[in-house]
């Protein structure tokens, strides 16, 4: 046992455990608090793997902005303060998957690797990394490009209904005061947000 | 450095992913364990990468895995956002199709 496996062993009990909270907490916001703290730690396990720049972005976009966005998500959809009776169904076929995809694996791979040791290699450099990515894997890094551009998009058009609808040019201000008249308020399922229809109802 | 140490972990956090993705009923919390099933992804290819020392693509898949699931969260989100503006739910197995819509 060496620093690297005791530190290995530490931060992945860390990621477990959180890993145990998000899945079985009854607070909305906890346990996206929780996976912060999963997240975190495999970005410790990174480190001590000399993938540094992996561990960077793994916390500027994971837990800086895809943790952000599931929290928005969660206020968003006004998610009870306290703890919730009704967020789980029963458990016992979720538990059998996902006990023995896990088990199975954590057998299949503790069979194939038993206690071995394996040099790590020379940590605090990316160059092996940008050199993968500027040479071998060009083409799936811009495609991947493109792939993001089209996911943007998509969000943008899926979260506007209006957009592409004939004579949708004063879509810009839902319930706003231009708000069209006509059949196109009425007829339009999607119009009315949520918080704007709770509002009208208590007035 | 024992490689058994990462992929252990790896697997449980799979199966821990596995188990939240079947269980949660609120699309929020299936998305963030499919989160978890993602990241246990990443960490075996980056254990593969400094365990298997020959061609160095581990960490390059990952940094794909992580651009692919930021792609992915921002269509689930906007998804998910949709059909609570319709709906005013977010159930995954119950979704109320006959009530009025922004009323909960």
């Amino acid at each position: 046992m060496t620093g690297a496996d005791v530190l290995l062993l530490a931060l992945g009990a860390v990621a477990v455990g959180a890993g145990a909270l998000v899945v079985g907490t009854r607070h909305l916001v906890r346990a996206g608090l929780w996976l912060v703290v999963c997240l975190g730690a495999l970005a410790g396990d990174y480190l001590v793997l000399t993938a540094e720049l992996v561990a960077w972005v793994q916390v500027l976009i994971y837990v800086g902005a895809v943790v952000v966005l599931l929290l928005f998500a969660v206020m968003l959809t006004r998610a009870p303060i306290g703890p919730s009776d009704d967020l789980d169904r029963p458990g016992w076929p979720a538990a059998l998957v996902g006990g023995g995809s896990g088990l199975g694996l954590a057998v299949l791979l503790v069979d194939a690797f038993h206690w071995s040791r394996v040099d790590l290699p020379v940590a605090g450099t990316a160059d092996r990394l940008g050199e993968q990515v500027f040479r071998s894997w060009v083409l799936p890094f811009e495609v991947l490009s493109v792939l993001l551009l089209a996911a943007l998009v998509g969000a943008i058009v899926l979260s506007r209904p209006e957009i592409g609808r004939p004579g949708a040019r004063s879509a810009g201000t839902p319930a706003g005061p231009g708000r069209p008249v006509g059949p196109r308020s009425d007829a339009d399922p999607v119009r009315p947000a949520p918080a704007v229809a709770v509002g009208e109802e208590g007035a | 450095m024992r490689p058994v140490i990462p992929y252990v972990t790896a697997a449980l956090l799979f199966g821990l992913g596995g188990y939240g993705v079947l269980r949660r009923r609120n699309a929020v919390l299936v998305l963030m364990a499919v989160e978890l099933m993602l990241n246990a992804v990443n960490l075996i290819l980056v254990t593969a990468d400094t365990t298997v020392q020959l061609p160095h693509s581990g960490q390059v898949f990952a940094l794909f895995v992580i651009v692919l699931a930021a792609a992915e969260i921002g269509v689930g989100l906007a998804i998910v956002l949709q059909l609570y503006r319709l709906r005013a739910s977010v159930t995954v197995d119950d979704v109320p199709l006959d009530r009025p819509e922004g009323e909960r």
